[in-house]
């Protein structure tokens, strides 16, 4: 449909796109937030004399001022927002000041005096999973006799097995800005949130049950965030309570941003998994049966962590047929920030397990990892079934894998590679080509819907709501397009305003890949609706047929009649009493899943990628460098190629940097060490491959009815990273001569490839 | 009188706080909010501006320079006398005002152009930065090396970068680009001429002296004051420790303090000499340096930061320390008391550490020129052949901090290494020679055993620690790796050893 730029892009530049603290001034107060030196105990004494007393401390609250609920779980209980006695990780929220400035409520909080009866706390997934411990109960998922088939295997010829283990670090967002609200008092009680928030309804129903207030009490509004990658879907909300609680009791506006640290050390990540595999195989590297267990980090509280654990389960057959599949989830519990949302949600945490076991197949064969992948793949009947019973259909990862390897010329690549590295013996590149299957829908079937208003003004201009928030990922940009591609009226004359919860209501989280195909979809209805009516108008009017009646960016057009601009048009549409307003609403169809037998069609349809990259590394020190990455990724009928392509490219150097060098550290008493830039390692310009090709997977409409026929592009790309991680291991092997399996963990940081050459070396 | 350019006004603050960051002064004291706090640390780049400063062209006319800072770390006293650049005044404001697009700036318009914004909110200051290297870049066409340098100080989280690569490359390959900046240059310059260069005392404990001993006298004055060089260190105790200096004295306008010099037998460098001006000095004498002062940070950080506050910071992870350390060299330690010559690996004490006592400043550094030119060897040439290599290793390759910095100057004849000193980082509690490794390598061929030997020998040198960065254990086998890439590159100068050399 085109390459329209960002809605925002001209104001972005110029820095005139206002981002929530941009709009704070000197009529405003500051909140801080005061947390836990502690992992794990008890408090036995708060005093906040000092605190109180503090230069310019307007306010200070504890658990016992909250006047409604105290606990902000999403889903599940487990967070309170202040804590009185239990602490379950370090920097947990237990006092908040409200004062004139910014570094007065930062300062004050220093001041507070806590103590503590301290417990032993459970850091480490490993304890955790030999504990016991969790947050949510496990939950399994099978099909075929995965037991039987492993146990058979060493009895028969032919059969292999190899099992094994492998850990995937967490991941920071690290969005550019931080987690920030404002709140101004409105009449009635009620209150007025600005947030940087993925999810206002769900910030707007948890404000109101903090604040013992009904959800028309509470407006929530969210024009752009800078960043969210999931980390503002649930982790957004206690700024926001924060805020309008402050501005209620105080009757003053308020701003609640988190300093960098503070916002590093007390938000949710994604979670860290150990991902333990048993398989069995034939000699021509085909799997039979997969054992497999998922243990995910969820830190303090189970927050999102079912879901994200369940979507682990969901994606570690990526793009592989399994024959037979024991897949046990669990939710593990540590003493630790409660993980949460991060593009790909637990995902790329199952999808990491299936690649590790193909290489690893392909070791114990010899084979190029690359034929046991396509091996493999999911194809005809009988060899089309999902461990959770859904069929895939339509699938284009054979059809991409194929061009992608001729294009990037995979194999002679490969034979090169290993030239270079028999005549190299301190540096060694690898190259690796990996898949991406990914479904698509919220799992939690009712979050599939979404609403959209849509006004028609009597000059021909549009005003368009949606439910969704936009994070750069272009969702207002792609929405827009599609309502003037359906309705006719030109871009220009579409503007979309900050998502409020008093348009449209009760939405769901802008996440899970699906912005636009349930709100374009959404505005796509309710554009339909406005057009119908103007086309019954104009059939009443004229003397035509519908067919005669063409709508275009300058108006619309009769048959045999003279044009009418959209201004001529709205008005004598409003002249004649039609409303031009409609909402739209959409739910998606065709899914339902049944958790308690892990059964069911959860996702609409499966989004499709792949991706071949070739990695240096240097086998004393172990850094890094990213030489080359071919992608073709499938979004169906691109709605905006250039914003496609754009997340095409920043989920894949997402991954990326979570695989490599993206390393979350603790101190043994809990504390986040890695809790600025300056130790926690993002993706910096230089680790952009040398060459990157891009390309959109052309003339493959989605079959699945979705908006202009388009795929979700958000969370997939950033599985398309794993070919880094993979080809890392490849350069790897070349220094035992490809006979040893390298055990690679993620983040493949310097340290870790290192440890990991030397182990080869070694054996 | 604190003055500076501002949006073609000369702005008079009289009694601003010392500790007040650019960055804050613009968002908060003129809503200027166009800049963007992403970390408050100096390591985002969102907050980026541009600082242009009267200076003279090898021709000795005067012209301004512009080169990006962070503001967040740039405390306000740091404009005096400077033209300050915001991404609010890069756009010309067209009559109509409506029309914006056709007043953008082309550091912006390539951005827009190449869809290389996303959420935006990191924008601001990739314009910024895209701004400044419009400024500078002297070589067209402009490699992608250069493009990472010069944005290798912004973090993007949304695009991956590759449209950002593709506007740079736009941008800077376009050839000269006259912009308002460029036509206003004669009423900047003036408007700057017009700043007098006097010695600023706020009332509000910033001072700012313009000859050293004015600064001498201050310091005895006020020995508790917080010297303020390029102060990207120094700041971070107020944006993140959340301290309040009550006194700064800043060196920004003792010209005595910037200067890059050769006398017979030393380069001279002034402690105050940004990071960015040692660089451009010292590729000359020594284009081995080169890759590590440019990765030394990021840009925004190289153009504030000092070579002296590198050292007088004393952290053990600075890059600088152990590359003086290395080559032999001193540094001047000055006061109203007078002076003292101290050899750069005696400084340091220990954590955080150093000589340096209250009432002293850092005046300068002496490397001496036989470092890189065998002919002044006292020994004379006699075959001798000079290796100077200086080997960084981080997490991430651009804008950080080393896990590992080695420095080794060795002199070789034929094969035999006949001296070695050399300089570590991260190794230890302080910037630190390796006199083990010194003495085991000297007099020997770096062979198999000659490794093995020097591996123990830094065994005995240092027992490094785990810590954010990395484990001991790293630590131990990276430095010992080292020398195993020193070996080759001696030996077999064809082979590439790092994954940065290798051209593929």
């Amino acid at each position: 449909m085109g390459t329209s730029e960002h809605e925002s892009a001209v104001k972005h530049v110029c820095g005139a796109a206002p981002y929530v603290d941009d709009t704070v001034d000197a009529t405003y107060r500051h909140i801080a937030i005061g947390g836990s030196e502690i992992a794990h105990g008890q408090i036995t004494r708060i005093d906040l004399s000092d605190v109180v007393a503090s230069d310019g401390v307007v306010d200070v609250i504890t658990s016992d001022d909250i006047p409604g609920h105290v606990d902000i779980g999403p889903v599940f209980k487990g967070d309170p927002l202040l804590t009185s006695t239990e602490i379950e990780f370090y920097g947990q929220a237990i006092f908040a000041v409200l004062a004139d400035t910014r570094v007065q409520a930062r300062k004050a909080i220093r001041k507070a005096r806590i103590e503590y009866s301290k417990s032993v706390p459970v850091l480490e997934l490993k304890e955790a999973i030999a504990k016991k411990l969790y947050v949510r109960p496990p939950h399994r998922m099978q099909r075929g006799d995965a037991i039987g088939a492993l146990n058979d295997a060493t009895n028969s010829p032919g059969i292999h097995t190899l099992s094994g283990e492998m850990r995937v670090g967490g991941q920071e967002h690290f969005y550019l800005e931080g987690q920030v609200a404002t709140a101004t008092p409105d009449e009635d009680n009620g209150v007025h949130v600005v947030s940087s928030n993925q999810n206002p309804t769900e910030a707007q129903k948890l404000v109101a049950e903090v604040l013992g207030l009904s959800m028309k009490d509470v407006l929530l509004e969210t024009r752009r965030l800078g960043g969210g990658f999931g980390g503002k879907e649930t982790q957004a909300n206690a700024c926001c309570c924060f805020a309008a609680l402050f501005a209620l009791r105080n009757q003053c506006k308020t701003v609640c941003r988190l300093s960098r640290r503070d916002d590093m050390i007390i938000t949710g990540k994604r979670h860290e998994f150990i991902n333990e595999y048993e398989v069995a195989f034939s000699d021509d590297g085909a799997i039979n049966a997969v054992k497999y267990q998922l243990a995910g980090n969820c830190g303090s509280s189970p927050d999102l962590s079912d879901a994200i654990v369940d979507r682990a389960m969901f994606h570690c057959d990526n793009a592989y047929y399994y024959p037979n599949a024991l897949i046990d989830g669990l939710r593990c519990k540590t003493h630790t920030v409660s993980n949460t949302a991060f593009r790909g949600f637990g995902g790329p945490q199952g999808m990491i397990a299936s690649e590790t076991v193909m290489d690893e197949i392909a070791f114990a064969l010899q084979m190029d990892p690359l034929d046991v992948r396509k091996r493999n793949f999911y194809s005809d009947e009988g060899t089309d079934i999902t461990p959770y019973y859904q069929v895939v259909t339509d699938f284009t990862v054979p059809r991409m894998v194929d061009s992608l390897e001729k294009s990037s010329g995979y194999r002679s690549r490969r034979d090169a590679i290993r030239e270079y590295n028999r005549a190299n013996h301190i540096l060694k590149k690898g190259i690796a080509l990996t898949p991406v299957k990914f479904g698509i829908s919220f799992t939690a079937t009712h979050l599939n819907q979404a609403g959209a208003l849509l006004h028609l003004y009597t000059d021909g201009t549009v005003h368009l709501n949606h439910g969704g928030t936009e994070m750069g990922q272009g969702l207002f940009t792609k929405v827009a397009q599609v309502v003037s591609t359906e309705l006719g009226v030109p871009l220009a004359s579409i503007k979309i305003s900050s998502t409020r919860t008093d348009k449209v209501p009760n939405t769901s989280a802008t996440a899970a890949s699906s912005g636009s195909d349930l709100n374009g979809m959404a505005a796509l209805l309710a554009a339909r609706k406005i057009k119908s009516r103007l086309t019954e108008f104009l059939l009443a009017e004229h003397n035509c047929t519908a067919q005669e009646i063409e709508f275009g960016a300058e108006g619309v057009r009769i048959a045999n009649e003279e044009a009418l601009s959209w201004q001529e048009l709205a008005t004598a549409a409003w002249v004649a009493r039609i409303s031009l307003s409609a909402t739209g609403f959409y739910k998606t169809p065709d899914i339902y899943y049944d958790r308690e037998n892990a059964r069911g069609r959860p996702f609409l349809y499966y989004a499709n990628g792949a991706a071949v990259s070739e990695v240096l590394i240097d086998t004393l020190t172990g850094e890094l460098k990213l030489l080359r990455t071919d992608v073709i990724h499938d979004v169906g009928s691109s709605i905006n190629e250039a914003i496609d392509i754009g997340q095409v490219e920043g989920g894949f150097i997402q991954g990326v940097g979570w695989l490599t060098t993206e390393e979350l550290k603790w101190n043994t008493e809990g504390r986040l060490l890695t809790d600025g830039p300056a130790t926690y390692k993002i993706p910096a310009i230089g680790d952009a491959p040398a060459e990157f090709n891009v390309e959109l997977l052309a003339d493959c409409p989605n079959p699945a009815p979705t908006v202009i026929r388009s795929k979700a592009v958000g969370e997939p790309p950033l599985m398309l990273a794993f070919s880094v991680w993979c080809a890392i291991r490849d350069a790897i092997a070349a220094t035992g001569d490809y006979k040893v399996f390298p055990k690679l963990n993620a983040p493949a940081t310097a340290e870790e490839i290192l440890r990991c050459v030397d182990e080869v070396k070694a054996s | 009188m604190l003055q500076f350019l501002h949006q073609n006004q000369i702005i008079n603050e009289a009694r601003l706080p010392a500790d007040l960051t650019v960055l804050d002064y613009l968002r908060e004291s003129q809503s200027l909010c166009g800049t963007k706090e992403g970390c408050a640390s100096g390591d985002c780049g969102a907050c980026t501006v541009v600082i242009g400063e009267l200076v003279q062209d090898a021709e000795g006319n005067e012209t301004i320079r512009y080169r990006s800072a962070n503001s967040c770390i740039t405390f306000v006293g740091a404009l005096h006398g400077k033209q300050l650049i915001t991404v609010d005044e890069l756009t010309q404001k067209t009559n109509p005002p409506s029309d914006t697009v056709t007043g953008l700036h082309p550091s912006q318009r390539v951005i827009v152009e190449h869809h290389a914004s996303q959420c935006g909110f990191c924008t601001p200051g990739f314009v910024m930065s895209l701004f400044a290297a419009m400024k500078t870049a002297k070589d067209v066409p402009v490699s992608r090396e250069y493009i990472n340098e010069q944005l290798g100080g912004n973090l993007c989280r949304c695009t991956g970068y590759r449209p950002i690569i593709d506007a740079a490359e736009k941008l800077l390959n376009c050839g000269d680009i006259v912009d308002q900046f460029d036509h206003n240059a004669g009423d900047t310059i003036q408007a700057l001429r017009g700043i007098a260069d006097n010695s600023v005392e706020t009332g509000s404990g910033f001072f700012r002296p313009v000859s050293l001993d004015q600064l001498y006298l201050l310091k005895q004055q006020h020995p508790d004051a917080a010297v303020l060089g390029g102060g990207t260190d120094l700041a971070l105790r107020v944006t993140q420790q959340l301290d309040s200096l009550e006194s700064v004295i800043m060196l920004d306008g003792v010209a005595a303090l910037s200067f890059v010099t050769q006398t017979s037998d030393e380069i001279r460098i002034g402690a105050g000499t940004s990071l960015t001006g040692f660089r451009d000095a010292l590729v000359h004498y020594c284009p081995e340096l080169d890759p590590l002062l440019a990765r030394f940070a990021g840009t925004q950080v190289r153009n504030q930061a000092t070579v002296g506050g590198n050292f007088a910071n004393a952290s053990p992870v600075g890059d600088l320390p152990p590359v003086f350390i290395a080559l032999n060299a001193s540094l001047v330690l000055a006061s109203a008391r007078g002076e003292r010559t101290v050899k750069v690996h005696e400084f340091f004490v220990s954590y955080k550490e150093t000589l340096l006592q209250p009432d002293e400043i850092i005046r300068e550094f002496m490397i001496p020129l036989a470092a890189f030119d065998v002919s002044l060897l006292p020994s004379g040439d006699n075959g001798i052949r000079i290796v100077n290599r200086f080997y960084k290793v981080s997490k991430r390759i651009d804008d950080d901090i080393s896990a590992v910095c080695a420095a080794f100057h060795l002199q070789l004849s034929g094969n035999t290494v006949v001296a070695a000193s050399t300089g570590f980082g991260g190794m230890a509690a302080i910037p630190k020679r390796a006199q083990a490794l010194e003495a085991t390598l000297a007099g020997r061929v770096l062979d198999e055993q000659c490794l093995l030997d020097a591996v123990v020998a830094l065994t005995r040198d240092f027992q490094p620690i785990d810590d954010v960065r990395a484990t001991a254990e790293y630590r131990s086998k990276v430095s010992a790796n080292l020398l195993h890439r020193l070996a080759a590159e001696i030996y077999t100068p064809d082979v590439a050893t790092t994954v940065e050399s290798h051209g593929h």
